[in-house]
């Protein structure tokens, strides 16, 4: 097989599963498990093919037109190129582990059929964004995507939380789609094609009319589906979607999404440079707010979720500074270490049978529990914390070095406002990514108080897919970054040694500095018990975690946060801590401004429509209604009044028929 | 003579024949009315006939055979008619026209607003009510 | 064109010869034509007084004077034939069925104020009407025909049998099946319906003994429910008059 019809087949075998599996999920349930895991295994084999085949060579290019579609053609295009190898081995590298751990995490669920589906569905429009070179063909597998992660998000439907997130999911997202398919229509009218590489050329010629407008308008949708500053609000609430479709969509995928396609049209972006310089403010901003609120967070999950957000910031800072290598290798190494996060996360909330970590922190003996999460999860905090040798640090580094470079001025891809932003933003959030990192470790492992429950050993799946992803997290970086540059533009990505020192000092700082302040307070959490314990030995992790996310507010007054005084957090913190933990009330923002007058205009409407046009409707049927009974009253079953009526007719017609016939 | 003669007072005995259909209660008056409106038709018929076999060649004589006709018809019609009115009679015990009005939409006495989905067994129903009242 | 215009075109080419009454004119009448003025007056004035007066029997009466004046004005057609039939049997035959049928029906002797029904001015109104536009109608289209009433009668009873066993057989013998069948409909609808009933015989006299409603109506509805759907509301009326029920009147109202 050619290497075309095997990247063909990278997003259609998932697809078939998807497919195969809504139709078979109540009919055959035994088929169910096999549908989900084997086409998703068997598109991360081809992907790696691809991959091996391409080998960071020229990129492949293959079109069809299937049917002529109007003035600017949309064609059936692949592009792939050393970065769309690479991320899409990582794409299916991390749907083949989320669905092989879910086959273990949502063992009993009723709805697994429909779920896993949807996972597949999703892998496969993953696959068609990274390989497509039609961004109209990207857009239907962009928007796949958004839908899928509604349907995801809201999989424990039960729960009102998870209802509100994924409607709050799609609905910012789509806010963000808007713009982005606006842009991309501009960009087809100024160019005449939807193709990537027509585009990429027209770029080069400079023949682009209103570069600014265009790279504004898409980093709208960039902005919804990457969850960057300011639609990142629904990321966090997402969380209440179950793990594996945190790590998933949440981490390593989708929300990758919109950074890869930044990555894929830079050259658009570096025409204009105050889309750049938006960018990087953007980044910059994302950065530090989301490490300052995931600080403050008491749900395992929404702190991954803010750090996620984060990291995301660090790839759109990469590209702001126009190294998209950096951005890639980033967007590589947090995929890896943060999707093991989140699995490893949701085997502590199995086993703890709490989201929360104020409650885990008043658990003696977790880690003896759950030994693989423990040290799987240790890893991976160390790679998110960027310490040497782990993955983070060489992407991390890279990205550090990329701003570095332009705020030097040794690049002109970029403006040097940008580059300087994005690095001391970045420094800042290095600092403030130990520091959280370093919270939820010991918040999680080094609790005091009772002895953690026991809920029985995890299902050897979960932990085995644990080790699978961690040997990427350890060991990716290290080995990677003399071989990427060969893939993707030919950028160094070796760290330079002030950024390495500088970065690492300041990691190094924030986890001691954390250590510190949770010797401080720990002391506290004896004398304030606190904390609620969902127990199913019997039942599988979703449905513990379900109950988790339930119950976080009844036990804890807030979704977000808990009153606990032995948060090393909350000192460190200090008054920022109730700010923080609220997402910057950005929601309450939000609130203010777009929700209560949309809901006003939704009574105006609704009193328009129920006192002024129902008027109408009414006497549209009052009218009738009353010409109805008068004509009923002149029914009186009185035969001379019909004859009589009948003949006046006649008579008015003959009279008639005379003066015409007479011509008078 | 003039043809106008007859004509006009055949129209005037035909609409006199009208007013009577029209506005008399009792059932025999307007039979009576009827023969009236029948013999305006036959006058005009006369008319016509004997001025046309003066002027035609060959008219058949159409117009007095369909007057015998009319007589016969309306003979019949009158025997006919009076035997109906006596059956109507006999059970309704009147034979004013104005009140057979069976009908009549809704003639129950509430109203037009008296939904008109029922079914025909309470509409029968009143009807029977109504009877019993006017016998 | 007005109608006259169109009635004279067909008349001038059709029948040339009737043209000439032209001369004719309606100030100079002849003797007949005040003779047919006058017995149509009479005519008119009975017809009238008949649809008018609030006797009914007088109103009957006064009915034999309107046809016995057509019977005139007939003859004076030099119809003769067709007079003394209208004499024979309007005035002889349905006169008198007339009065019999007021006679059954109990009309009241005297005046009645409610011989007239609500519905008097709007039939005014259209009698009115229609007897304008047909006389305006009328005297337009025929004011210049003339009828010669000379030569030998257009309507006496040898050219009228000729022309009616002639020409006019079939119909004249359908015409007498048609008699028959008034016949036979007019004795059927008229009948006392005892015998009729004769299968019904003790249920009739139940009702007529006065025995309670309800359970002979029961029984007809057990019996054939959907006939005692329609003769229920009769038999309510009927049973103070001892009526059994019969299913044709039913009908025929």
């Amino acid at each position: 097989m050619t290497t075309t019809t095997l990247a063909v087949l990278v997003p259609l075998l998932p697809f078939l599963g998807a497919a195969a599996g809504l139709l078979l999920g109540r009919s055959a349930p035994g088929f169910v498990r096999p549908l989900a895991v084997l086409p998703t295994l068997a598109a991360l084999v081809l992907a790696a093919v691809v991959a091996a085949r391409q080998g960071g060579g020229p990129a492949l290019d293959a079109v069809t037109e299937l049917t002529p579609t109007g003035s600017v053609p949309v064609e059936l295009a692949l592009h792939i190129d050393g970065f769309a190898a690479l991320v899409a081995v990582l794409v299916g590298t991390v749907a083949a582990c989320v669905q092989i751990y879910s086959t273990g995490y949502l063992r009993d669920d009723p709805r697994y059929a429909s779920y896993a589906a949807l996972v597949s569905l999703f892998t496969s429009a993953m696959f068609l964004v990274v390989y497509s070179g039609d961004l109209m063909v990207l857009l239907v597998g962009w928007e796949v995507m958004g839908i899928c992660s509604y349907f995801l998000v809201g999989h424990y439907w039960e729960t009102p939380e998870a209802r509100a997130a994924s409607l709050k999911a799609f609905l910012v997202t789509k806010l963000g789609d808007v713009p982005f398919l606006i842009g991309l229509l501009a960009l087809a009218t100024e160019t005449g094609s939807f193709r990537i590489t027509r585009i990429l050329a027209a770029v080069a010629d400079g023949s682009l009319g209103h570069p600014t407008v265009i790279a504004l308008l898409l980093l709208a949708g960039v902005a919804g589906k990457s969850a960057q500053f300011p639609l990142h609000t629904w990321l966090p609430d997402a969380m209440a979607g179950p793990t594996p479709v945190s790590a998933l969509i949440h981490a390593a995928t989708m929300v990758a999404a919109g950074v890869y396609f930044v990555a894929r049209l830079l050259p658009l972006f570096e025409a204009s440079r105050a889309a750049m310089v938006v960018l990087a403010v953007m980044a910059a901003v994302t950065m530090v707010g989301s490490a300052l609120a995931a600080l403050a967070q008491d749900d395992i999950k929404r702190v991954l979720a803010y750090s996620t957000i984060g990291q995301l910031g660090y790839m759109t800072g990469a590209l702001a500074t126009g190294d998209r290598g950096a951005a890639v290798f980033h967007l590589l190494a947090h995929g890896a270490f943060k999707a093991l996060l989140f699995l490893a996360a949701g085997v502590v909330i199995h086993a703890a049978g709490t989201n929360s970590l104020a409650a885990m922190s008043r658990m003696r003996g977790l880690r003896d529990r759950v030994p693989d999460a423990y040290w799987t999860m240790t890893v991976a905090l160390l790679a998110l914390a960027a310490i040497p040798p782990f993955s983070g640090f060489f992407s991390k580094e890279s990205v550090l070095g990329a701003a570095e470079h332009v705020a030097t001025g040794h690049t002109e891809h970029a403006p040097g406002a940008a580059g300087w932003t994005v690095l001391v933003a970045g420094l800042i959030a290095a600092v403030l990514t130990a520091a959280y990192a370093t919270r939820l470790w010991l918040l999680a492992f080094r609790g005091r108080g009772a002895e953690a429950p026991d809920h029985g050993r995890q299902p050897v799946v979960m932990n085995a897919v644990l080790w699978v992803l961690a040997i990427p997290s350890l060991a990716l970086g290290g080995l990677a970054f003399r071989l990427l540059p060969d893939w993707f533009d030919g950028h160094d990505l070796t760290p330079t040694l002030a950024t390495s020192v500088l970065g690492t000092g300041v990691a190094l700082v924030g986890g001691i500095v954390t250590y510190a302040a949770w010797r401080h307070t720990s002391a506290l959490a004896v004398r304030t018990p606190l904390g609620a314990v969902a127990a199913h030995p019997e039942g599988d992790a979703a449905l513990v975690e379900s109950e988790a996310i339930a119950t976080h507010r009844p036990a804890y007054g807030d979704l977000a946060s808990a009153p606990d005084p032995s948060d090393p957090g909350r000192l460190l913190l200090g008054p920022v801590h109730r700010h923080a933990a609220a997402g910057f009330h950005l929601d309450a923002v939000y609130t203010t401004l777009f929700v209560r007058p949309v809901r006003a205009g939704a009574s105006l409407v609704r009193f328009l429509d129920r006192e002024v046009v129902d008027t109408y409707v009414r006497a549209a049927g009052g009218l009738p209604r009353l010409l109805g009974a008068a004509v009923r009253r002149a029914q009186t079953g009185n035969v001379q009044t019909y004859v009589s009526a009948l003949l006046a007719g006649t008579v008015v017609l003959a009279v008639a028929a005379v003066l015409v016939a007479t011509g008078a | 003579m003039h043809l106008a003669y007859p004509a006009v007072l055949s129209a005037l005995l035909f609409c006199t024949g009208l007013y009577g259909v029209l506005a008399r209660r009792n059932a025999i008056l307007v039979l009576m009315s009827v023969e009236l409106m029948l013999n305006a038709v036959n006058l005009n018929l006369v008319a016509f006939d004997v001025w046309l076999s003066r002027a035609a060649e060959e008219t058949l004589h159409s117009g007095q055979a369909l007057t015998l006709f009319t007589i016969a018809i309306a003979a019949a019609e009158i025997g006919i008619g009076l035997a109906i009115v006596l059956a109507v009679h006999r059970n309704r015990g009147t034979a004013d026209i104005d009140k057979l009005r069976d009908t009549a939409e809704g003639h129950e006495p509430d109203g037009p607003d008296s939904d008109t989905s029922d079914s025909d067994t309470p509409a029968t129903g009143t009807a029977a009510e109504k009877a019993e009242a006017t016998a | 064109m007005t109608p006259a215009a169109t009635v004279g075109h067909l008349t001038a080419s059709a029948y040339p010869t009737t043209t000439a009454a032209g001369s004719h004119g309606f100030l100079s009448p002849t003797g007949v034509e005040i003779a047919f003025l006058l017995v149509g007056l009479v005519t008119f004035g009975a017809a009238v007084i008949t649809v008018t007066t609030r006797q009914l029997v007088h109103a009957a009466l006064w009915l034999v004077v309107a046809l016995g004046g057509l019977a005139v004005e007939y003859l004076l057609l030099t119809a003769e034939f067709i007079a003394w039939v209208q004499v024979l049997i309007y005035v002889g035959a349905v006169v008198v069925l007339i009065l019999f049928g007021l006679m059954l029906t109990r009309a009241p002797i005297g005046r009645s104020p409610d011989a007239d029904s609500g519905n008097r001015w709007a039939a005014l109104t259209v009698a009115v009407a229609s007897a304008a536009a047909l006389v305006w109608v009328v005297v337009d289209a025929f004011r210049t025909t003339w009828i010669d009433l000379d030569g030998p009668a257009a309507g006496s009873t040898a050219v009228t049998g000729a022309s009616l066993f002639q020409n006019w057989v079939l119909p004249f013998e359908a015409l007498s099946v048609l008699l028959l069948a008034a016949l036979v409909g007019a004795i059927v609808l008229s009948r006392k319906v005892k015998a009729a009933r004769a299968g019904e015989a003790p249920r009739a006299g139940t009702r007529a003994a006065g025995a309670p409603e309800s359970p002979s109506r029961a029984a007809r509805t057990s019996e054939s429910p959907s006939r005692a759907a329609r003769t229920s509301e009769s038999g309510a009326s009927r049973s103070a008059s001892s009526h059994p029920g019969d299913s044709r009147t039913d009908g025929a109202r």
